[in-house]
């Protein structure tokens, strides 16, 4: 085990990899700096001004939306456990079907800059910016803390350095350049950032996946057997199972991490966010349109990523990595493009968390200072460029609390901490978007309810849960006080909050206010007004 | 907050005035707005109750509420099948592709098929509504 450890990084070439790396850097700074000309309005800062292109910012949703747990954490999943890591990439992409369908268009039309205006149009302001905020700052930080967790992990396999002070040094470098993308670009920078990436990233996955095709006779059946041979699970690598299918629960536990996965992603406030950064409703929907077309692609190529890993790599070099599963697709790269395509794809890897965690930052800003700031401080009578200094504070504070949170999360378990911030997103905000633009009776206590039932609820969930004690797994590991048995609490907390909006809106004694809910429909629909 | 949201509206309603008549719906039906729009902006009252816009609202949730419990009973039916049917979904049909990866392929698929005929729909039967809703209020098209 340990030679192939030794092979796998003294293959790699740090010189080549921090030089990719740099090139990538260099090359979007200068593009952030061209692109900040003028960033000093809010609906600059907040929203590029709403200039871009349906495709361009459906370009720029895959970008924010392929993490590192999409490209390292589906491709590891699958080399290891199998078939069921499959189910990762089938639920990403599924998922903006609800977006596309019930969401981004309306979402559009009703808000500016944050959830918090879509969600507090027809309600009482304070109480409900308020609950936005917190569930914006909440999903974004596990969002943040998983990102910055694997990067700790891929240092370790790409650069060689496995001293903890020079991960944390390394994190923490990462962090800077990332909220200096923020504060030099705001929304226009951190766009283009996303663009850049997205296209670089897909195009590495598809050129991986046709060679890696190629190498077996364009024939996905026989890399498929190679894929079983090498592995210790045999012919039961193909089959649906592997990692959920021992017990009862782990079953349930598979269909509570697929609700998870199809509802969250139309939650997520950084991907809701994006959709402000168009001119109309119209461009909304084709941004989507092209987000899902580019995640087509990228997770169709991590199918054959996934099992090409198995097969050329194998579950044993992989495991003993310093990156455990996360570094299936770099010694992927290793092993069929040398030194110079491990650094390229490393670069990628990197530039995938870089990108994310700006595109996090920039949600997390805006929303501490357009809700928090803004409306609940100064009760929506804020000077913009106050505002947008706030905003910058805040990308400052958020990015040295991403840092931080990074250097203590490094080495935790990095898929678990994503999925949670789909559960929190799809239980917080999900139930409530939907009834405030669909249910006409909604009013500010059934809102308040959906959000802070459901958070709690899937917070309290995950802190009883096996993730955090009672199992070798777990974080912590010595005591054991877990009594939900689900890793993941979607399938509980997910109709918890749908539940909690629906009784608050029918035990309140306030009613929703007939003009706003006029207003927010015709608006939604027509974009009238908007 | 509110208010400053409505002033882009109020602004447009005004400058419509000058130039481009509001249309009003045919006769025998009432109009959908008064015709000069009152200066606090469009009356989303009327608008909300008028049968151009209640065409729309329905037209939009017929296809968008069946299509969405469509696709996530599809999705969950894999999902069950993936969790519980293990035999069925490890039969071979073609090589070593087996059901379940013929089967969430075609999750694939299926999402670019929504993709397509949602957007073919809201080409051909909700965007001339919502420009027709919008000439109506006297705001132009986007």
């Amino acid at each position: 085990m340990t030679t192939t450890v030794a092979a796998g990084v003294s293959g790699s070439d740090p010189l080549v990899n921090t030089g990719v790396f740099a090139l990538f850097v260099a090359i979007t700074l200068f593009v952030v700096y061209r692109a900040s000309s003028r960033n000093s309005s809010t609906s600059d800062y907040y929203a590029a001004g709403s200039v871009f292109t349906g495709r361009q910012n459906g370009i720029a949703l895959s970008g924010d939306f392929l993490s590192a747990a999409s490209f390292l954490g589906i491709a590891g999943a699958i080399a290891i456990h199998g078939y069921d890591g499959f189910l990762y990439s089938i639920g990403f992409l599924v998922a903006w079907l609800v977006d596309l369908l019930l969401i981004a268009e309306l979402l559009r039309n009703t808000g500016r800059f944050t959830m918090g205006d879509v969600l507090s149009f027809r309600m009482k302001q304070r109480p409900v910016r308020a609950a936005a905020a917190t569930s914006t700052l909440v999903i974004s930080f596990f969002y943040m803390l998983a990102q910055m967790a694997g990067a700790g992990g891929l240092v370790a396999l790409l650069l060689d350095i496995h001293g903890g002070f020079m991960q944390a040094l390394v994190i923490g470098v990462v962090g800077l350049i990332m909220v200096l993308y923020v504060l030099v670009g705001g929304m226009k920078g951190t766009t283009w950032v996303q663009i850049i990436k997205a296209t670089i990233l897909i195009l590495c996955a598809a050129l991986m996946t046709v060679f890696l095709l190629g190498k077996f006779g364009f024939s996905f059946s026989n890399l498929l057997s190679a894929a079983a041979e090498k592995s210790p699970m045999g012919e039961r690598l193909l089959e649906p199972g592997g990692q959920y299918g021992a017990t009862g629960t782990s079953k349930l536990d598979f269909v509570s991490l697929a609700v998870a996965l199809v509802l969250g992603a139309a939650a997520l406030p950084h991907v809701l966010m994006r959709f402000y950064t168009v001119p109309n409703s119209r461009e909304a929907r084709r941004s989507v349109v092209w987000a899902t077309a580019c995640m087509f692609v990228f997770y169709l190529c991590t199918l054959v990523i996934g099992f090409g890993a198995a097969a050329l790599v194998g579950p044993d070099e992989i495991k003993g990595a310093p990156g455990g599963e996360n570094s299936a697709a770099p010694l992927l790269a290793l092993h069929i493009g040398g030194t110079l395509l491990l650094g390229i794809v490393s670069a990628v890897a990197f530039a995938t968390i870089l990108a994310v965690v700006a595109g996090l930052t920039i949600t997390a800003s805006a929303s501490f200072a357009h809700d928090v700031y803004a409306n609940i401080f100064k009760r929506g009578k804020a000077d913009p460029a106050r505002e947008v200094r706030v905003a910058r504070l805040t990308a400052v504070a958020v990015g040295v609390l991403a840092i931080a949170g990074g250097i203590l999360a490094n080495g935790q378990n990095v898929a678990f901490l994503v999925a949670l911030a789909f559960a929190v997103a799809a239980s917080a905000n999900l139930s409530t978007l939907l009834y405030t633009l669909f249910w006409k009776r909604f009013n500010t206590t059934g809102t308040l309810w959906a959000i802070y039932g459901g958070l709690i609820a899937c917070l309290v969930l995950v802190f009883f849960s096996p993730v955090m004690s009672g199992f070798p797994d777990s974080i912590i590991k010595d005591v054991d006080f877990h009594w939900f048995p689900l890793k993941n609490p979607g399938l509980a907390s997910i109709p918890f909050s749908f539940l909690c909006g629906f009784l608050g809106t029918m035990f309140s004694r306030s009613k929703a206010d007939p003009k706003l809910q006029a207003e927010m429909e015709v608006r939604s629909l027509t974009g009238i007004g908007s | 907050m509110q208010y400053a949201e409505r002033s882009p509206a109020a602004r447009n309603a005004l400058e419509e005035t000058g130039r481009i008549p509001v249309l009003f719906a045919r006769p025998g039906e009432h109009p959908v707005l008064p015709a000069p729009a009152a200066p606090s902006g469009p009356d989303f009252d009327r608008i909300q109750h008028s049968p151009e816009f209640l065409v729309l609202r329905r037209r939009l949730r017929r296809f968008v509420f069946p299509v969405s419990l469509l696709f996530f009973a599809w999705y969950m039916t894999y999902v069950l099948l993936a969790a519980y049917a293990h035999d069925f979904m490890s039969r071979k049909v073609v090589g070593q592709i087996n059901v379940a990866i013929v089967l969430g392929l075609l999750q694939f698929v299926t999402t670019i098929v929504i993709t397509m005929v949602y957007l073919r729909f809201a080409r051909r039967r909700i965007d001339p509504q919502v420009a027709y809703v919008r000439r109506l209020a006297g705001v132009e098209d986007q």
